[in-house]
């Protein structure tokens, strides 16, 4: 009931649709491309689309799409070769899955605890299906 | 080559009604602006005495350092495109209309008109008044975008014309910006569509400035506060509050203004939650109200 109230979803009726309105698009814009690095579809010292490619693709701004790739050039993800464009910086992955980590039992995992205690469901339930997901893989 | 835009205290009266009252804008220039205001807001009067088509009477409305009215340096500078009528005169043929907005712009782009016909399916021969609404709105855009006006301006040009056309528009005037910066502004009511195009927005009601931001900006100033009704209504005090919901227990109150990190910290321990608000919501809490 919260969340459906609370919830304002920014639909394009037609084309690619990909940010909403929880944050500002320059801000989704860098997660999107640490999804891709994290994901390994954006390899260490590969170049990235320019930022107008890139607002012309998403149909934004490219004030606002300079600015998302701004802040990741700040944060070291990415590095500009002047006259080229945007590289990902070869540590990029290993820091930002090193940040996912640290995040990792704030953001999944105690969220889903709290939502387990309020449904009634066992923590012991939880155990043993992410036991029986794990199967035979090794660990 | 962009032109900026100085407005102070322009005020415009009709008999009935005062158009632009007291309004004080400042534009750098270079952007793509986002012109909202309802129906009757004061938007078409505010782009005419820009573009020159009146004098300015109260006030002033400055363009790159001149006044634009009768100042043909400036004016061949500025385009203005109107719902569609502008550039249509019946009788007339699309190419003789592309003839005619070519000897008057300096900037004109024989390349990009001929690209921007074909887009949208426009036959250089046809006879204006044989154009649909929206074939006569195309027109417009193509000789809006075509002109490259260090200052172009788009009051609700797209009128008639169906989603498709409209994408392809905004499309155009993005990559058209990009090979060629300028100052671009827009004004629209279908604010979803084409909120991402925009540098800043500008809201104007009733002839009155009500916002001029950075898109983003305007954006997160604007917050759904939701929960249990006595905690928001705690929470909300003091606040903008632009408008108000309640289903059983909970409320959702829409607010406007910074809310600062302290502020969320305390609405997390009460059990609030903090969304955003889309622009076009946000938009209509800013200017609703007593609309004659």
């Amino acid at each position: 009931m919260l969340r459906f109230f609370g919830e304002v979803m920014n639909l394009w009726t037609e084309g690619v649709c990909m940010f909403d309105d929880r944050s500002p698009i320059y801000h989704q814009i860098a997660e999107a491309i640490k999804n891709d690095i994290l994901s390994g579809e954006l390899g260490a010292d590969e170049q990235v689309m320019s930022t107008n490619q890139y607002a012309a693709y998403y149909r934004i701004n490219p004030a606002t799409a300079a600015k998302g790739f701004q802040q990741l050039v700040d944060e070291g993800v990415l590095y500009k070769r002047r006259g080229i464009g945007m590289f990902v910086s070869p540590d990029a992955r290993r820091s930002l899955v090193e940040q996912r980590r640290e995040r990792f039992f704030a953001d999944v995992v105690e969220p889903m605890v709290s939502e387990a205690r309020i449904i009634g469901i066992p923590l012991d339930d939880v155990v043993a299906r992410i036991q029986a997901m794990r199967g035979g893989e090794p660990v | 080559m962009s032109l900026g835009i100085d407005i102070q205290g322009l005020t415009v009266r009709y008999p009935d009604v005062t158009a632009i009252d007291d309004l004080t804008l400042r534009l750098a220039g270079g952007k793509i602006y986002g012109l909202l205001g309802r129906n009757g807001s004061g938007k078409t009067t505010l782009l005419s005495l820009i573009a020159a088509y009146r004098r300015v009477r109260e006030g002033r409305v400055i363009v790159d350092g001149q006044e634009p009215f009768e100042n043909e340096r400036l004016t061949q500078q500025i385009c203005l495109i109107r719902e569609a009528g502008d550039v249509v005169i019946d009788g007339d043929s699309v190419g003789n209309i592309l003839r005619r907005a070519r000897l008057l712009r300096p900037t004109w782009d024989d390349d990009a008109a001929e690209r921007l016909l074909e887009l949208f399916e426009l036959p250089r021969r046809r006879g204006v008044s044989k154009l649909s609404r929206g074939q006569r709105s195309a027109l417009g855009i193509t000789v809006g975008l075509a002109s490259r006006a260090p200052l172009t301006m788009f009051d609700e040009s797209y009128l008639g014309m169906d989603a498709p056309s409209r994408y392809a528009f905004y499309d155009a005037l993005l990559e058209d910006y990009m090979e060629h910066p300028r100052t671009i502004i827009l004004s629209t009511h279908l604010i979803e569509e084409v909120a991402r195009l925009f540098e800043e927005v500008v809201i104007i009601d009733r002839g009155r400035l009500v916002a001029h931001e950075d898109t983003d900006t305007l954006r997160m100033r604007g917050a759904a506060v939701v929960g249990p009704a006595v905690a928001v209504d705690d929470f909300t005090a003091g606040m903008t509050v632009l408008g108000e919901q309640r289903l059983g227990g909970t409320k959702s109150v829409t607010v406007y203004g910074d809310i600062g990190e302290d502020a969320r910290r305390v609405a997390t321990d009460w059990g609030l939650e903090l969304s955003p608000v889309a622009l076009q919501d946000l938009f209509v809490h800013l200017t609703k109200g007593d609309h004659a």
